[in-house]
């Protein structure tokens, strides 16, 4: 790997540039380290936007598209910004087959939004999941991070609406 | 460190354990803890102090002790002479008083009881979780008492490295992430492969949908992975280590940092480890939700920092793997076994098992079964036992139709084969795999189309994109699988998605592709019926052969 001539300098005096800067710092700016990187850059902003995919390719020295090729390819990173409060349901199959895709369609009637969507006010992002790895309480939904076990639909709603009205 | 250092470790905390009379375990694995064990926990420890018995009491964060279905689970030990246990199920904050006041007057709270003599404890054989649910995970000493880094210590000073992979294969351990490669076979490729540095690479990308063995076992042991790292580092030459972890498992990430760094401290990990010259570092890198990062070649591109795409093989990882070099990639499990095989004998170990198949094998159980959880039973015990004895049988009165396993690249086995046993090669003939050890269990009220079409929804989402059988193959399979379901189908679509099943077997570049068919293959050979009952019939005037939309470009969402 080419060693970088010059440092890009950082997009602005927001601090989380710095946390972003430090774990490229300590893998040596290694092209290698990218998808850490961009783990770290995601972490501190909850999305990755133009401006971060362009500090971590200058800084890493290597092309803007191929950032964008793996921000694109990996499911856990998102471009766009996400709602005030997000309600990830579990579509693994354990949770498949107890009917999670019932509570998306319970969500997307209340709140007008599928899963990967954010409510126009900005308040809630409904998301899927893949497999959290909680098949044995199926149906799994983190509602803000916390991960709520065998979720009916009335408990669902009722939670989502104590996240809402936050 | 030296040997008698570690046999000091070990005697200290083994003493340490033993000055509390009674031991209060909490399960604070990732299942029990979302139903809030960490808070039964510091209840505990609350009630614990305020009857002042906290010299004689110990309260400790464990994990997974495999019962999800009823967790959080609690389990208090006697350390007398017999060393009686009991098991507490769904207990809660509120609990921790009346617990504590029948461990003071000897008189276990009934109420609460988890019967422990039932066949989902008696027909289970440990191994890979002998610890787990026992030691508390973020405590290195705890492992080392219960014999943890003696195997590491045995294949350093006694044992050459030749020796090492003598024992492995003469163990007959086949790789536990499902393609059941002889893990023997494999590490003396690597070892022979001419290179360095080499890598030894850990799979914790465990992607499937409905499998969390891996997890559990890095939430609950995570040195017995650094363990089984270390000594294959010693057998093949390998200086670094990778895990490569899903960024879903926030807390297995955790343990795992906690554990490399007590295992750096110690000296079991990092440069001349016990003195000797083997020097091997570990690092994690996060995965970032990608299925087909579990295919090995993926992985390796993933850790270089690249997309996620597989290459085709040869040349195989173990001639050039991460950064063109000699790579060992095992999967969790696989790793968790190798510590027991180098501590007790290759010989022990396929004492155990079938004859093609040996040792155990640790499965998830979920779905539509009584006893969720976490088990590991010996090779070739029969799925009905697995699913009635074990697993407690379908609740709700309702009736078994078929039990997945293998996940998006398994199949559907029917009640015909229940007494079929599992190994490798038997599952294989009917049409399935062993998989990383999922085993979804449904019910009359499930249908098998719909399964499939799940399955081959979630292939068509994860397909790299790299290969056109595979990006293409899989969107039309999912496009005529919704065509049936909507009821517009005819048996000229079967015939078509059935020779696309072939197509894109036999054509794929990787194992994501190359088995994504067989969802709807083995549904289709067992559960044709449910098929034919969706189709159109053609004196029903529309034999609307509508080409199914193409453009399987996957379009980001979020």
């Amino acid at each position: 790997m080419v060693a970088i001539a010059k440092k890009p300098t950082m997009p602005s005096k927001d601090k989380r540039w710095l946390i972003i800067d430090a774990t490229m710092r300590r893998h040596g700016y290694v092209g290698d380290s990218l998808i850490e990187s961009l783990h770290a850059a995601q972490e501190a902003f909850g999305y990755l936007d133009d401006e971060t995919m362009r500090f971590v390719a200058k800084s890493l020295n290597v092309p803007l598209s191929k950032v964008y090729g793996v921000s694109t390819f990996y499911h856990h990173f998102t471009l766009k910004p996400q709602g005030e409060h997000t309600c990830v349901v579990c579509m693994g199959t354990a949770c498949y087959i107890k009917g999670a895709a019932e509570l998306l369609t319970v969500l997307e009637k209340e709140y007008g939004v599928k899963g990967g969507e954010t409510t126009k006010d900005g308040k809630l992002s409904v998301l899927t999941a893949r497999c959290l790895g909680s098949c044995g309480l199926a149906p799994a939904v983190v509602f803000d991070g916390e991960v709520a076990a065998k979720v009916g639909k009335a408990d669902l709603l009722a939670r989502v609406a104590k996240q809402v009205a936050q | 460190m030296t040997a008698e250092e570690l046999e000091t470790l070990a005697e200290e905390s083994r003493n340490e354990q033993a000055k509390a009379r009674q031991t209060v375990r909490v399960c604070v694995a990732a299942g029990c803890l979302s139903s809030k064990s960490d808070q039964v926990k510091d209840a505990l420890t609350a009630k614990v102090k305020e009857a002042g018995m906290e010299h004689d009491c110990c309260v400790k964060g464990v994990g997974c002790m495999g019962l999800c279905a009823a967790g959080p689970l609690v389990s208090v030990t006697s350390e007398t002479a017999t060393k009686k246990e009991v098991m507490y199920q769904l207990v809660t904050p509120n609990d921790a008083g009346e617990i504590v006041e029948g461990i003071k007057n000897n008189k276990p709270v009934k109420r609460l009881d988890c019967p422990t003599d039932v066949p989902f404890f008696s027909r289970q054989k440990k191994i890979v979780l002998e610890n787990c649910g026992v030691i508390d995970p973020e405590k290195i000493e705890e492992y080392i008492a219960a014999d943890g880094y003696s195997a590491l210590h045995k294949c350093v000073s006694t044992l050459s490295p030749g020796q090492v992979v003598e024992q492995v294969q003469k163990s007959g351990l086949r790789g536990r992430g499902g393609a059941g490669f002889s893990t023997g076979l494999k590490w003396s490729m690597v070892a022979k492969a001419a290179g360095t540095p080499k890598y030894v690479i850990c799979n914790a990308d465990e992607g499937d949908p409905g499998a969390f063995m891996d997890r559990s076992v890095l939430e609950s042991d995570p040195h017995r992975v650094l363990e089984g790292m270390a000594i294959a580092a010693y057998a093949v030459g390998a200086t670094q280590g990778y895990i490569y972890v899903r960024a879903e498992y926030p807390l297995a990430i955790k343990r795992l940092k906690v554990a490399i760094r007590h295992a750096e401290r110690v000296g079991v990990l990092g440069a001349s480890i016990f003195g000797t010259p083997l020097s091997f570092k570990v690092d994690i890198r996060l995965g970032a939700g990608a299925f087909v990062c579990g295919e090995e070649t993926a992985l390796i591109a993933s850790i270089e920092g690249q997309r996620g795409q597989p290459r085709p093989r040869p040349p195989f990882p173990a001639q050039e793997g991460l950064w063109g070099k000699p790579t060992l990639i095992n999967n969790v499990e696989t790793f968790a076994n190798i510590a027991p095989i180098l501590r007790n004998g290759g010989e022990w170990y396929a004492a155990i098992g079938t004859e093609k198949s040996k040792g155990t094998k640790t499965f998830a159980l979920a779905g539509k079964v009584t006893n969720t959880g976490l088990i590991e039973v010996p090779m070739g015990m029969t799925l009905r036992e697995i699913i009635f004895q074990i697993g407690g049988g379908i609740p709700d009165g309702r009736k078994f139709k078929a039990v997945q396993t293998g996940g998006p690249s398994g199949g559907c086995i029917p009640e015909q084969f229940l007494d079929m046993p599992v190994d490798y090669d038997s599952l294989a003939k009917v049409g399935s795999i062993m998989g990383s050890g999922g085993m979804i269990i449904m019910d009359e009220t499930s249908s098998m189309v719909d399964v499939a079409r799940f399955f081959m929804e979630f292939c068509q989402t994860e397909s790299c994109g790299k290969c056109v059988p595979c990006r293409v193959g899989t969107t039309q399979m999912h496009e005529l699988l919704k065509k049936i379901i909507a009821g517009k189908a005819t048996a000229a679509d079967v015939k078509l998605l059935e020779e696309l099943c072939d197509m894109v077997k036999s054509t794929s570049l990787c194992g994501l592709g190359q088995t994504s068919p067989n969802p709807v293959l083995s549904t289709l050979r067992y559960f044709r019926k449910e098929y034919e009952d969706l189709l159109q019939h053609e004196d029903e005037g529309s034999n609307g052969h509508e080409p199914a939309t193409a453009g399987a470009g996957k379009e980001k969402t979020r």
